[in-house]
């Protein structure tokens, strides 16, 4: 069996799992709309300060909502046993590990698709106006954190305090691509175009991404067994 | 060549070490019951032959391979302490998944096979949630036995089982050692193990104490490895 | 004779940075900044020494998941400790530069927030290593979470800069002449700083060792 179908068996048994009980997707929507909510009360949103600080508070919103689908990852195995089975079957760590992340980012970039409208009306911001260029940062920076937080979920499986190691060392990593994320998507939410002096941005996310895909697949195995 | 070959193996926790050169073998069609106290090492050293954890020095090797191999991964089936199925799929999807991952042709026929040798076809769509704990335990069997393995790892299969599912699994393990499948099981349930076993091996605080065949004298009288050999 | 030469690196090490403090006090006020400036002398040699550290912890988390010694694990923590008290030191230093020139404590200035950042990869990883009990398991998780943190440094000095060049903020430094006369006490006190430095990983591993027998022992005392 290739590679890339069994990371496929593993996206698929992921997303089924998830979807009989919704728990991290429900918890995470909620998160998100609560976090929008207290930004609301914070902030004006009709003041134009407010306006350009939008981008940066729509990544703040995700990268929290994001921690608690991709704090499940590797934790929804460990009732039972589970991660035994599949660190004991014939498929490797990579395969396990992409399979994790590409239906980590599924759901992670539903949650996001879903809280961008309400966004958008509790900010009185109009969102659409870039919109492929937005998805493309969306995509770009949901798969970086996406990345870092199923990498640090299989880290982290065992250890005490799971859920408050998790954020502490995931977000000083993921600062560069939060940061270009978010000015990027502060400019395309403001209806101005990737310029020359902003793709340096998506060239830090693009550069992010890779790397770390690249190393995560390298040292996942070395994490799931030693 | 041995089946499982277990050579001068040594595990360390930080500097401690959990297990001492442990030289151990299993032949091919051999039944070994691991025996021990608690803490003596049982389900570490199982767990090294199944290739989750690596030992500090030494070497196991299952048919002359690293049990990490991809095609000896194939070959072992691991019965731990969990169930290893999922709460939120169905009896079927967590056989079908298995299925898929070891690579078998005919996932979803193997999935129903052996949803009826376990007696869970009829609730094969059940979610394992709903389900009692016998029926859990004859699942998590299943999952163990579904790829056909040549070697069998079980770590204290018999405890907390009932009935039904007790008796699925001595059937199970039967039918595997007549039909030539090796089988390390560590137990303290003497009695049912020592049935099926061909030989012995007792660990006693990280040390092999005692390897040998299973005479009809442990059988009857299953504490006499434990006088004899252990330490009170 | 390990204790006699870690003495005798630190008698030298005192040596050369009350030499050089004497110096240093001495000489003239720079022309734009003050006095405030000679906190160059401290500040650079401090960043740098942290920033070796931070290599050599790279180097040990590797050469650990390689060969599995804990010798190199112990190297690892030891000198990411050390390296986290220089960066530490670092943000003071400036953050006191920047309260004497700019009146404020803190900037974002570039250099200042890569170092704060870099602080807190850092401080992540001693924060893994003290949730997690088993020691090998803590010795390969942290070293595959140091290889991580290093791997972004580099990101994040460049994200950093660049976010700092299209939002410019007021630069630490500028403005400010080094004559050349002083380099050799800047170098010298490099070489005080790199040898503190060294001298407290030594003791640290040192520290390692013993809590690792330790460690043993009271593992052996249990399964009694």
């Amino acid at each position: 069996m290739g590679f890339l179908h069994q990371a496929f068996v593993i996206t698929v048994k992921d997303l089924r799992a998830e979807l009989r009980t919704k728990e991290a997707v429900n918890s995470s929507f909620a998160f998100a709309l609560v976090i929008l909510l207290l930004f609301s009360f914070a902030f004006d949103s009709f003041e134009e300060t407010t306006q350009q600080m939008a981008g940066g508070l729509l990544w703040i919103v995700f990268a929290f909502a994001g921690t608690l689908i991709l704090n499940r990852s590797f934790a929804r195995e460990l009732p039972n046993d589970c991660l035994d089975a599949l660190i004991a079957a014939p498929i490797s760590g990579a395969a396990l590990f992409l399979g994790k992340a590409v239906a980590n980012f599924i759901l992670v970039m539903a949650v996001e698709l879903i809280s961008l409208p309400v966004f958008g009306i509790f900010s009185n911001v109009h969102w659409t106006r870039q919109f492929p260029e937005l998805m493309l940062v969306l995509v770009l920076g949901s798969w970086g954190m996406t990345i870092i937080g199923t990498i640090f979920s299989a880290l982290t499986v065992n250890i005490r305090l799971r859920e408050v190691m998790l954020p502490m060392l995931t977000y000083p990593i993921l600062i560069p691509p939060l940061m270009g994320a978010m000015q990027l998507t502060s400019g395309l939410v403001a209806g101005t175009p990737i310029a020359p002096d902003t793709v340096v941005w998506l060239k830090v996310l693009i550069g992010f991404d890779v790397v770390y895909t690249a190393v995560s697949l390298f040292l996942v195995e070395t994490v799931l067994v030693g | 060549m041995s089946a499982v070959a277990v050579d001068g193996v040594w595990k360390y926790y930080g500097d401690y070490p959990a297990l001492k050169n442990i030289r151990l073998t299993a032949e091919r069609g051999a039944c070994l019951a691991l025996i021990g106290r608690n803490g003596a090492g049982k389900t570490t050293l199982l767990r090294i032959i199944a290739g989750f954890n690596r030992p500090g020095r030494g070497q196991v090797r299952i048919f002359g391979h690293e049990p990490r191999e991809t095609d000896t991964r194939r070959q072992i089936g691991f019965l731990g302490h969990g169930i290893s199925v999922y709460d939120e799929l169905s009896a079927f999807e967590n056989l079908k998944l298995y299925a898929e991952l070891y690579n078998l042709p005919d996932p979803r026929g193997s999935a129903t096979e052996w949803l009826e040798r376990t007696g869970l076809a009829r609730v094969s769509g059940g979610l394992v949630r709903e389900f009692s704990r016998g029926m859990r335990q004859r699942l998590a069997v299943a999952r163990a036995f579904l790829h056909e393995p040549s070697v069998l790892l079980l770590d204290e299969p018999f405890t907390a089982l009932d009935d039904k599912a007790i008796a699925v699994l001595q059937r199970l393990l039967r039918e595997a050692l007549a039909q030539g499948k090796t089988i390390v099981m560590s137990t303290h349930q003497l009695r049912e193990a020592l049935e099926l076993s061909s030989h012995v091996a007792m660990l006693n605080r990280g040390q092999v104490a005692f390897h040998g065949p299973c005479t009809p004298e442990m059988v009857s009288d299953p504490g006499y490895v434990y006088a004899r050999y252990g330490e009170g | 004779m390990r204790d006699k030469i870690l003495y005798g690196l630190g008698a030298f090490a005192i040596l050369i940075l009350i030499n050089d403090i004497v110096h240093i006090m001495g000489l003239p006020d720079e022309v734009n900044q003050g006095a405030i400036f000679k906190i160059i002398f401290f500040h650079v040699p401090v960043a740098i020494t942290a920033l070796t550290a931070a290599a050599v912890a790279l180097i040990a988390s590797v050469l650990f998941l390689v060969t599995k010694n804990f010798v190199y694990d112990a190297l690892a923590v030891a000198v990411t400790e050390v390296g986290l008290a220089f960066l530490a030191a670092n943000l003071v230093t400036g953050s006191l530069w920047g309260r004497v020139i700019w009146g404020v404590y803190w900037a974002w200035d570039a250099r200042l927030t890569s170092a704060l950042v870099c602080w807190l990869l850092y401080a992540g990883y001693l924060m893994l290593r003290h949730a997690i009990e088993e020691p090998t398991q803590r010795a390969t998780f942290a070293a595959v979470f140091s290889i991580f943190a290093f791997i972004d440094v580099p990101i994040v000095i460049f994200s950093i800069k660049w976010w700092r060049t299209q939002h410019p903020q007021p630069v630490f430094w500028g403005g400010g002449s080094f004559p050349s006369a002083w380099l050799p006490y800047f170098l010298w006190n490099l070489v005080a700083m790199l040898l503190i430095g060294t001298i407290f990983t030594m003791t640290r591993l040192r520290q390692e060792e013993s809590q690792r027998e330790l460690d043993y022992l009271r593992r052996l005392a249990h399964s009694m």
